[in-house]
């Protein structure tokens, strides 16, 4: 059932597996036009686990839906655009050819199980079906494939479970029926869009062993789609924070960690509680994301920002290269001496703060 | 409707949990509550078993102090959050809020109760009315507990809009024009304008992003701080918990499982599952690699709750045996004011002579895992 591992720990050695420029996808409203992804890029090599990290409508589950091409009007992949997978450019590929790459290739784990799958097919018949499609099997071999599939997911009764409807299941077991489906094909990479913040935290924590354990086992990437630090922390490699629709910064998550370099990433860290570290107060960070209609000019963060000055407001900030694989799009990076002079943010000014 | 004895090393009458440090009388006393919901099958109704959503919960809070109720789905958290304000009505049990016994109050007096101990949910965008101001929303307390109106009303709902760190011009609004985290600062507001004494926080910050979650966990512990309130905080993330709480009670299957200061608890959990609940929480820290107790299985169905000890079938206690799975452990003192309910954590009450007749084979023996 399992192929052998290949390439699980040389990664980044050739060509990315998959290699994101420039991404722009925009939604059409009658309100104006959002630019909920705009103008992102990165890759992911092959066995890599990278994190994608940011908060609500920072564009990070647009940007994992544009990937598998499943926008939809008004929302629109931007010409320029280019999501190479492969070798081959998704973006320019017919329908058909996308629905090969789709659930074979590349799969997707959604965040909320219960609306991902059917209610009125047996989970059995949903994983089976996958193989039915991409690779023609028999009814039978694709039935005993989806319960060899459950089984690696550590699904208990695995044999009886493939014959229950998805409310018959808990939400643990659910996501494990998503993992299955996912890794029915054997993909190259796997798209996790916050799979486990719908689950209670020892279940997440079930959940997070079975996809390190398998990827382990398959050498699949994972793109790892979250809002939670500790996650992120726990299984990436490699993490691009997101805000406004961009790329914000790029790190090992080693050094992102230990040393922020973008402010955002800085007080995301900050307003975290963390256990075994009590404090009294919680660092936050005022304000608000924008909406996505009307960004601000310059840097998108720096009314929420400590350290802005007027280079923010006049100058978009590139994702400036820091060596070693980081890149951060923060002035600072230019003038580091800006950060020992920090100050109240604008929109802490706005909003009276306690 | 009481659970069962779990024989002579029980006490009849369990001790309600409470602290030293405290000293004068609670505001919030609950005892031995229960909620059981009935299932019902046919076309006639029958009532064909119990979910055990809360199954004989006790504890104390004191005013100005926090105490944090945690657990996961299903636990009966956010069960027992409402029936101490009656917003669900307790199957058996007693609930007494400064003083006077909550569960015997009807009309007027029970309106003056709720007056002083209020609530705020996680989605605060569902308890709003889309059609009224938030102004108005604010307002609706004030009139129906006849604490101001006219103008008066309107300077106090100003007020409250600034005190959560609003614009006061904001109370012209409606709820889609505000983001998440500022629906809370509403919730909040709402909940401020009848000046309570306690307010049951469920999962006020869950919906939240981390950012903005800071900003409200912030602005509750400030009202706290100036106006001396208790907050039942239910949640289920640990690490918000840890910060704000003052005591932690850990809730499984409808049971108080742990119940200790919040230094206590995350320094030395002592019942399993409090273990295998904090070590599950991911370490934003990638340095640091902490070895898991990784729980296998789920949660059991309430509807029909393990025997013995409800988390004996999934529980890693070294010491496990026959007699978890035949004895019901009482929440009891292991030391002060750490309480746990584990028969196999010394000192137990459940002497080795009950575990033994029980079908126990192995002593109790302290077990803590390196978290």
């Amino acid at each position: 059932m399992t192929p052998p591992p290949k390439g699980a720990d040389a990664p980044g050695a050739e060509a990315p597996l998959l290699s994101v420029t420039d991404l722009r996808t925009y939604f059409h409203t009658n309100n104006g036009v959002a630019r909920a992804v705009d103008g992102v890029s990165f890759t992911v090599a092959q066995g890599e686990t990278v994190g994608l990290v940011g908060e609500s409508g920072c564009g990070k589950s647009v940007t994992a839906l544009s990937l598998m091409r499943l926008i939809q009007s008004p929302g629109r992949i931007e010409p320029g655009s280019s999501v190479r997978f492969e070798g081959t450019e998704l973006l320019t590929l017919s329908e058909a050819d996308m629905r090969r790459v789709r659930g074979n290739r590349m799969a997707m784990v959604f965040q909320e199980p219960m609306s991902a799958l059917n209610p009125v097919f047996t989970v059995g018949d949903q994983i089976a079906e996958v193989a039915r499609i991409h690779s023609r099997a028999s009814r039978r071999d694709a039935w005993r494939q989806a319960v060899a599939m459950l089984e690696l997911t550590g699904m208990p009764a695995p044999e009886q479970r493939a014959h229950e409807y998805p409310h018959q299941l808990s939400g643990g077991m659910r996501q494990r029926v998503l993992i299955a489906m996912a890794l029915m094909m054997n993909p190259a990479l796997i798209v996790a869009d916050e799979p486990t913040t719908a689950l209670d935290v020892t279940i997440q924590a079930q959940i997070l062993e079975l996809l390190a354990d398998l990827q382990r086992r398959t050498g699949t990437s994972i793109l790892m789609i979250t809002h939670d630090l500790g996650v992120i922390a726990e299984t990436a490699r490699r993490v691009i924070v997101m805000y406004a629709g961009e790329v914000v910064e790029q790190s090992a998550v080693g050094p992102l960690f230990a040393t922020p370099h973008h402010p955002y990433t800085e007080g995301l860290l900050a307003a975290m509680p963390r256990m075994g570290r009590r404090r009294d107060r919680l660092r936050v960070i005022p304000g608000t994301v924008p909406p996505p209609t009307d960004w601000p000019t310059g840097c998108r963060f720096r009314a929420r920002c400590q350290y802005s000055w007027d280079r923010c407001a006049n100058e978009h900030p590139p994702l400036y290269d820091l060596g070693d694989g980081r890149r951060s799009r923060c002035h600072l990076a230019v003038e580091p001496g800006r950060r020992a002079h920090p100050h109240e943010p604008l929109a802490a000014q706005a909003v009276p703060a306690r | 409707m009481t659970p069962p004895s779990a024989g002579v090393g029980t006490p009849d009458v369990h001790p309600t949990p409470t602290t030293s440090r405290q000293s004068g009388p609670p505001l919030l006393e609950v005892r031995d509550l229960v909620k059981h919901f009935p299932i019902r099958r046919g076309i006639l109704g029958r009532t064909v078993g119990h979910v055990r959503a809360v199954d004989g919960v006790s504890f104390q809070l004191w005013p100005g102090e926090t105490l944090g109720l945690v657990g996961e789905s299903g636990c009966g958290k956010s069960t027992t959050g409402r029936m101490v304000l009656r917003l669900l009505e307790p199957s058996a049990g007693s609930v007494h809020f400064d003083g006077a016994d909550v569960l015997a109050l009807s009309g007027a007096r029970l309106r003056a109760m709720r007056r002083h101990a209020q609530i705020i949910f996680q989605d605060p965008f569902s308890s709003l009315n889309p059609r009224m101001t938030i102004g108005a929303a604010i307002r609706e307390g004030l009139t129906i507990h006849r604490i101001a109106a006219g103008e008066a009303a309107d300077r106090r709902v100003r007020e409250l809009l600034s005190e959560v760190g609003l614009r006061p011009q904001f109370a012209d609004r409606y709820p889609h024009e505000f983001s998440g985290g500022q629906r809370q600062r509403v919730g909040i507001a709402r909940a401020l304008s009848v000046s309570p004494r306690l307010i049951v926080c469920d999962e006020p910050v869950s919906a939240l992003d981390v950012s903005v979650q800071a900003q409200v966990v912030n602005l509750l512990q400030d009202l706290q701080r100036d106006r001396g309130l208790a907050y039942l905080f239910i949640a289920h993330d640990l690490s918000v918990v840890e910060h704000i709480a003052d005591r932690v009670a850990v809730m499984y299957l409808g049971h108080i499982v742990e119940l200790a200061s919040a230094t206590d608890i995350y320094r030395e959990p002592l019942m399993p599952y409090t273990q295998a609940l904090l070590s599950a929480v991911p370490v934003p820290d990638p340095t640091v690699r902490s070895t898991r107790v990784v729980l296998s299985g789920d949660v059991p169905s309430p509807a029909n709750p393990p025997s013995g000890c409800v988390f004996h079938p999934r529980c890693q206690h070294p010491r496990k045996d026959e007699a978890c799975t035949k004895l019901v452990p009482p929440l009891e003192e292991k030391s002060a004011g750490h309480w746990a309910a584990c028969i196999k954590q010394p000192p137990t009450t459940v002497h080795w002579e009950v575990q033994k007749a029980a079908g126990g084979t192995r002593q109790p023996e302290r077990y803590l895992p390196d978290l």
